[in-house]
């Protein structure tokens, strides 16, 4: 394969769109040489990361875009998520405490969880009014 | 683009509610309408049968958080079956199974409901 394959897909931020971006990223980590395990994971880790950007980055404003950017390499698939939003943080990723989240009836904290579990490395930073997100994973992993 | 339903029946005079597709954070809110329609109506022993059930993310697994509470201060229980290994997998990450039944098939959800 060459040595670097992009795909880029825009989407509005809402969570209609979350299926578009799951085939989206199922037809290309599939020809790309990614297992269907990988490709499970990375779907969930990226589903769980648009429907935070549209939740609390747009607070559900449909007007608003999310640019989704797959970088394929031989050693790793990197997704970079862009928009425009407020900054909120996402550093916290401890497993949730679910026993005292069901007794609070709180719901909540899972997906960061989840794609810190999922991908191999997450970094988030904040530039010229954007955030952008990027989550990677090993095609050994 | 449907990709989720939630069906309603009873068995044995249990609630079943039959998952089809992809739940998340767009359809997550039908599983919980028809959470809400069943505990309005005082069912509070529901069986849910994942069988079909092809993809969860977090925003489902927050609909069973939600309600799991109501429904045992009741006496009843939400007990999910016939997951697919892929759907386990998510619940399995987060720790549900020590908080959940999770059987693997409805007639086991039947057998416990009916031998409390």
């Amino acid at each position: 394969m060459k040595n670097r394959v992009t795909y880029q897909l825009d989407i509005s931020a809402s969570t209609s769109n979350l299926s578009e971006v799951r085939n989206f990223i199922g037809r290309h980590a599939g020809k790309n040489g990614f297992s269907e395990k990988q490709i499970d994971e990375i779907r969930l880790a990226v589903d769980e990361a648009v429907t935070n950007i549209i939740k609390h980055a747009y607070k559900n404003d449909e007007s608003k875009t999310i640019d989704i950017l797959l970088i394929f390499t031989p050693k790793k698939l990197c997704v970079k998520l862009t928009d425009d939003g407020k900054n909120f943080k996402l550093d916290t990723y401890e497993r949730p405490d679910l026993e005292k989240q069901i007794k609070q009836k709180k719901r909540g904290g899972m997906g960061v969880y989840l794609i810190h579990s999922l991908m191999d490395d997450v970094s988030y930073t904040r530039d010229n009014g954007k955030n952008k997100m990027e989550m990677c994973k090993n095609r050994n992993s | 683009m449907k990709n989720f339903s939630v069906k309603h029946r009873t068995q044995s005079g249990f609630s079943i509610l039959d998952l089809h597709g992809e739940l998340d954070a767009h359809t997550a809110s039908q599983l919980e309408d028809a959470l809400k329609d069943l505990i309005n109506q005082n069912r509070s022993e529901i069986i849910v049968n994942c069988s079909n059930l092809e993809y969860i993310a977090s925003a489902g697994l927050g609909v069973f958080m939600a309600y799991i509470e109501d429904v045992r201060s009741d006496g009843g229980d939400i007990k999910l079956t016939n997951m697919n290994d892929k759907v386990y997998n998510v619940f399995d990450l987060l720790g549900f199974p020590t908080l959940y039944d999770i059987l693997d098939d409805e007639s086991d959800a039947i057998n416990n409901f009916s031998n409390r």
